[in-house]
């Protein structure tokens, strides 16, 4: 079954054509990565499915409705969340704050004026809970700014989780820490992801980690899909290993 | 690090200790000063209600208002138009009537001020409040222009407490407990609101605008909501300011109103609930004293307030805070 579908999605800034006519589906239940070089139009396709931009032509159908004209507010309600790949968190606010938030606002009490935040059991409960899963525990009560690029890395993935979404988008997880980090922090969000059984969508440009975690691949090129399938698949196509992996296909 | 309790308590022993000593001085402030004394700390607790609600949008929202002068100036000619056309008495009738007007103000800005953010936020609010104040002095027929309108004293509690023949003290005894009771009731309103899940959502938006959409805060509602609540604050403190002036006149509506707003939160430090309140009555005194002392006191107290700045970019509060954190420091052993 497809979670997600986008028919034609296009999307031109200027002359450049970053999401160019893509057809792009999403299984439920799947790990997808999705991978292209630099201007392969990544990014954009997630902010066009997220909300963030408006889409120039084409259509968006998420879990049977369509989406294309909804606002982001709507999106996350029908259940697609999204984290980001500069780290996007509340600097200010304390590590458990910065889940809770997310909980409250889930939960549409963001609205609520007149009760205590900290003092909302169920809330701080579910939030040390999402910390916990992510390993972030300790850190609960630091300021979200004193956190290492590790840790912020996966507090953003753990806000983006504490939405309960049927989608989940991943902007590069593991990009800007070392290569010795990279392996932890997708096991931690895989268990995760696969565990709560949420579908998640993973941008990587670390084809050792696209190998060993997706169970599905999209490949994209200068605005369009350039081939998709399997990691076995994928590591055999010989377009996706002339265009983006840059050797030829292992024999 | 020392093992801190699951749930943290409200407010921590410092501030209860701080807030209850604060409380004991306010109390006792009528019956040890003299009644001049006691106006000036009285003006200084209507400027803390001001800062607060200031200081919702600076500190808490990331939104630099150079227009909060409308919301205070509306706060008080609403009451001198109700004596003037209806010849209203009652406080109370003012404090509702003045927070209905600077809400009606702060809700129809706001619409058009919270589409912006940065310097194009407060250039708005500036421009914005600076059609009152043209407003105020040019329908003189109504305002009464540079001359204002005079404003007698109240009677409070529902006529029960009618003014004294001595207006003085009138002000500095039954007007000032009446000031401190929705001073302390402004803080704690305001507490609960920026402790509330409203309030964390509006620190969100502060920190990160387009996180905070994607966790599904509603950005532009929140902010205009902030807006509204800081603006009706700010127009309490105009209702409450205008007896103790006996006078309202456009110099509260112009823009150098708004930057002295600015200036008390800035003094106190906007990035502590307290420091608003600390900035406002401190402030207030500095120039009362300034204004005694010399006649070049705008040259004096802007000399102290660059020095103040400069030593501490915290304000007040968050130098006291870290001095507090400097004093409670672990040992090196």
């Amino acid at each position: 079954m497809n979670l997600l579908e986008t028919r034609r999605l296009t999307k031109a800034f200027g002359a450049n054509r970053a999401v160019d006519g893509v057809d792009f589906t999403v299984r439920a239940g799947e790990l997808l990565a999705l991978i292209g070089s630099n201007g392969a139009g990544k990014t954009t396709l997630v902010n066009l499915i997220s909300g963030l931009v408006g889409a120039d032509s084409g259509t968006i159908v998420f879990d049977g409705q369509n989406v294309t004209h909804q606002s982001i507010h709507e999106r996350i309600e029908a259940g697609i969340a999204r984290s980001f790949q500069l780290v996007n968190l509340f600097d200010q606010l304390s590590v458990r704050d910065n889940v809770a938030l997310t909980i409250f606002a889930r939960q549409g009490k963001t609205r609520h004026l007149w009760a205590v935040a900290d003092r909302d059991g169920a809330v701080a409960d579910e939030a040390m809970q999402v910390l916990r899963q992510f390993g972030l525990e300790p850190r609960a009560r630091m300021a979200a700014a004193g956190l290492s690029q590790g840790e912020r890395k996966l507090l953003d993935v753990a806000v983006a989780y504490a939405l309960r979404p049927k989608l989940l988008f991943l902007d590069e997880p593991t990009s800007g820490v070392s290569t010795r980090e990279k392996a932890p922090i997708m096991d931690v969000v895989t268990s995760v992801v696969r565990q709560e059984q949420i579908t998640a969508v993973v941008i990587e440009h670390d084809m050792d980690i696209v190998f060993t975690y997706s169970d599905r691949i999209v490949a994209m090129h200068q605005g369009g899909i350039l081939a998709e399938g399997s990691p076995d698949e994928i590591r055999r196509n010989e377009a996706v290993t002339t265009t983006l992996i840059g050797s030829p296909p292992p024999s | 690090m020392s093992p801190a309790p699951a749930r943290p308590g409200l407010l921590s022993r410092l501030e209860l200790g701080g807030a209850a000593a604060a409380a004991v001085v306010l109390l006792a402030v009528p019956l040890v000063a003299a009644p001049f004394q006691t106006i000036t700390v009285c003006y200084g607790l209507v400027f803390a209600i001001a800062a607060l609600g200031f200081n919702l949008l600076l500190g808490y929202t990331g939104l630099l208002s150079f227009g909060h002068s409308a919301y205070f100036g509306m706060g008080a000619y609403v009451v001198a138009m109700l004596v003037k056309y209806l010849g209203w008495t009652s406080m109370e009738a003012f404090v509702v009537a003045g927070i209905l007007g600077s809400v009606l103000v702060a809700g129809l800005f706001g619409l058009v001020c919270v589409r912006y953010t940065r310097i194009f936020f407060s250039i708005l609010t500036l421009a914005l409040s600076q059609v009152l104040w043209s407003l105020a002095l040019k329908l003189f027929w109504v305002t009464g222009g540079t001359d204002g309108l005079r404003v007698p004293t109240p009677t409070l509690l529902v006529g029960s407490l009618a003014p004294t023949s001595d207006k003085m003290d009138f002000l500095a005894y039954r007007y000032y407990y009446y000031v401190l009771v929705l001073f302390v009731v402004s803080v704690i309103v305001m507490w609960l609101i920026v402790h509330s899940p409203f309030g964390k959502a509006l620190q969100a938006i502060r920190d990160n605008e387009t996180r905070a959409e994607f966790v599904g805060v509603q950005v532009r509602r929140y902010r205009w909501i902030a807006f509204v609540v800081s603006g009706a604050f700010t127009g309490l403190a105009g209702t409450l300011w205008v007896p103790l002036n006996g006078l309202t006149t456009p110099d509260i509506l112009y823009w150098q109103f708004s930057g002295r707003i600015v200036f008390f939160v800035v003094l106190g430090g906007f990035k502590t609930f307290w420091g608003p309140i600390l900035g406002a009555i401190a402030y207030n005194y500095l120039e009362t004293y300034a204004v005694g002392f010399t006649i070049y006191w705008q040259l004096v107290l802007g000399s102290v307030l660059v020095l103040l700045v400069l030593t501490m970019p915290q304000g007040l509060a968050g130098t006291v805070d870290a001095l507090v954190r400097w004093l409670r420091r672990p040992a090196l052993t």
